[in-house]
């Protein structure tokens, strides 16, 4: 085979999807969901905590969603996500056994080779938990290499609060601080209600030395970046989840591209200081 | 609690850092420590607003009452937070309804002894509008983010 052959033999294999079984679906709000997909064969499936797959309804359409599994457990698929187009509204249709075509992992991870040893901060909103949820994992299964970790998490109100139980849990440890915001709650609400970056000033790291992870919407991140930087950590080591239009998730086809950066590859995982002249542009 | 104890509360406060040493031990000898149970209310709004609080333990909601959807939580404010600041301007009234969702301890200073101070020392004054000001462009920053809805689907 040639070189030329091989390449494209290369290619084709990552634009090929592989077929994977609906084991589970499981209810998390009134428009989000988790699907477990399992393969078809004897398959086992490795990802990094960050990376996402493109989930295919035949027949429907592809699109990109982040993995929100545990990266330990290579036997099942897990995603989260939010019926909002046609798509994602065709995922939710599928029943127990559906067949649902997977390419993937792509897309770069959450920087935990940098965050050894040093303080992590984790600020998110909404949906944005979902794609951390591995991070949250990956750092509770290495506790013991990190300073200390803290989990910021804001949603629209109580009800809006994705994975409840998970965050009760990881909130029960001794070696996690886990803060939840709402923007607004009915009376009988004992937690906090404000913005997510309200939290910041109050959560306990080292801004010298912290690593931030940030996933949620764009404008969250923008102004949990500004409450980092006031805090005094560098856009260096604030690492941001951005999302454009993935398409063909492998870097060819330009739809993600921001700034000089395609976030099929580059991202969707990228350090603040790369994209620090686009981030926040209107119409970028 | 003594002068001294309210020193150190007040130093140790993210409000009052880096305040003046002569302000600080002024403002420890006005200080006195109050308790609210859990639920009760510290403040309703319109009430006379007559007391500069500082949350030293526990969590505090911030009520409104709108006729057609009833109590809704606008914000909590914790440990080490200024609680207000209807105390300083006229009508000098309460806007919301603070209640104590988990035991409450309060550094407080008697509100017209603060601002005869502020009016008598303008060192003080500023200092004291500086971090007033602060507090309040802080929580119009977070209000404004907040009526965005950005998790809104």
């Amino acid at each position: 085979m040639s070189l030329e052959e091989h390449a494209m033999s290369a290619t084709a294999d990552l634009m090929t999807p592989r077929v994977f079984r609906v084991r589970r679906k499981i209810r998390e709000l009134r428009d989000v969901f988790t699907l477990v997909l399992e393969p078809s064969g004897p398959t086992e499936f490795s990802f990094a905590a960050g990376q996402f797959n493109m989930l295919y309804v035949f027949g429907v359409g592809e699109v990109p969603i982040s993995l929100s599994g545990d990266p330990g457990q290579t036997q099942i698929l897990v995603h989260t996500i939010r019926s909002v187009g046609a798509v994602t509204r065709a995922i939710n249709k599928l029943k127990r056994g559906d067949a649902v075509g997977v390419r993937g992992p792509f897309g770069s991870q959450w920087p935990f080779e940098k965050a050894f040893g040093r303080d992590v901060i984790i600020v998110t909103g909404g949906l944005g938990i979902a794609p951390l949820r591995p991070a949250v994992h990956q750092l509770l299964a290495q506790r013991e290499s990190f300073g200390k970790v803290s989990l910021l998490y804001g949603a629209r109100t109580p009800n809006d609060i994705l994975f409840q139980k998970e965050i009760e849990r990881w909130r029960g440890r001794l070696d996690l601080e886990v803060e939840a915001t709402v923007d607004s709650a009915p009376p009988g609400w004992r937690g906090n209600v404000g913005v997510v970056t309200t939290l910041i000033p109050r959560a306990q790291f080292d801004p010298a030395t912290v690593i931030a992870f940030v996933c949620g919407p764009e404008v969250m991140m923008r102004f949990s970046v500004l409450e980092l930087e006031k805090c005094g950590v560098s856009k260096e080591r604030i690492f941001i989840s951005m999302e454009r239009n993935m398409k063909c998730a492998i870097g060819f086809c330009g739809h993600c591209q921001f700034g000089a950066a395609f976030l099929c590859k580059d991202g969707p995982i990228i350090a603040l200081d790369r994209v620090q002249t686009w981030f926040g542009k209107r119409e970028i | 609690m003594t002068t001294e104890d309210f020193k150190l509360a007040l130093i140790e406060s993210p409000f009052f850092r880096g305040m003046q040493p002569r302000h600080i031990h002024e403002l420890a000898t006005q200080a006195i420590s109050e308790r609210f149970p859990a639920g009760e209310f510290i403040f309703r709004e319109g009430e006379d607003a007559q007391k500069f609080y500082l949350i030293r333990e526990g969590r505090v909601t911030l009520e409104v009452l709108a006729p057609d959807r009833g109590v809704s939580i606008v914000q909590t404010i914790s440990s080490g937070d200024v609680l207000g600041w209807s105390w300083l301007f006229p009508p000098h009234r309460w806007h919301f309804d603070a209640r104590a969702v988990e035991p409450v301890q309060t550094l407080t200073v008697d509100a017209h002894w603060l601002r005869g101070w502020i009016e008598a020392d303008h060192d003080f004054g500023y200092e004291m509008m500086k971090r007033i000001a602060h507090v309040m462009v802080s929580r119009l920053q977070a209000t404004r983010l907040q009526l965005t809805d950005v998790y809104g689907a």
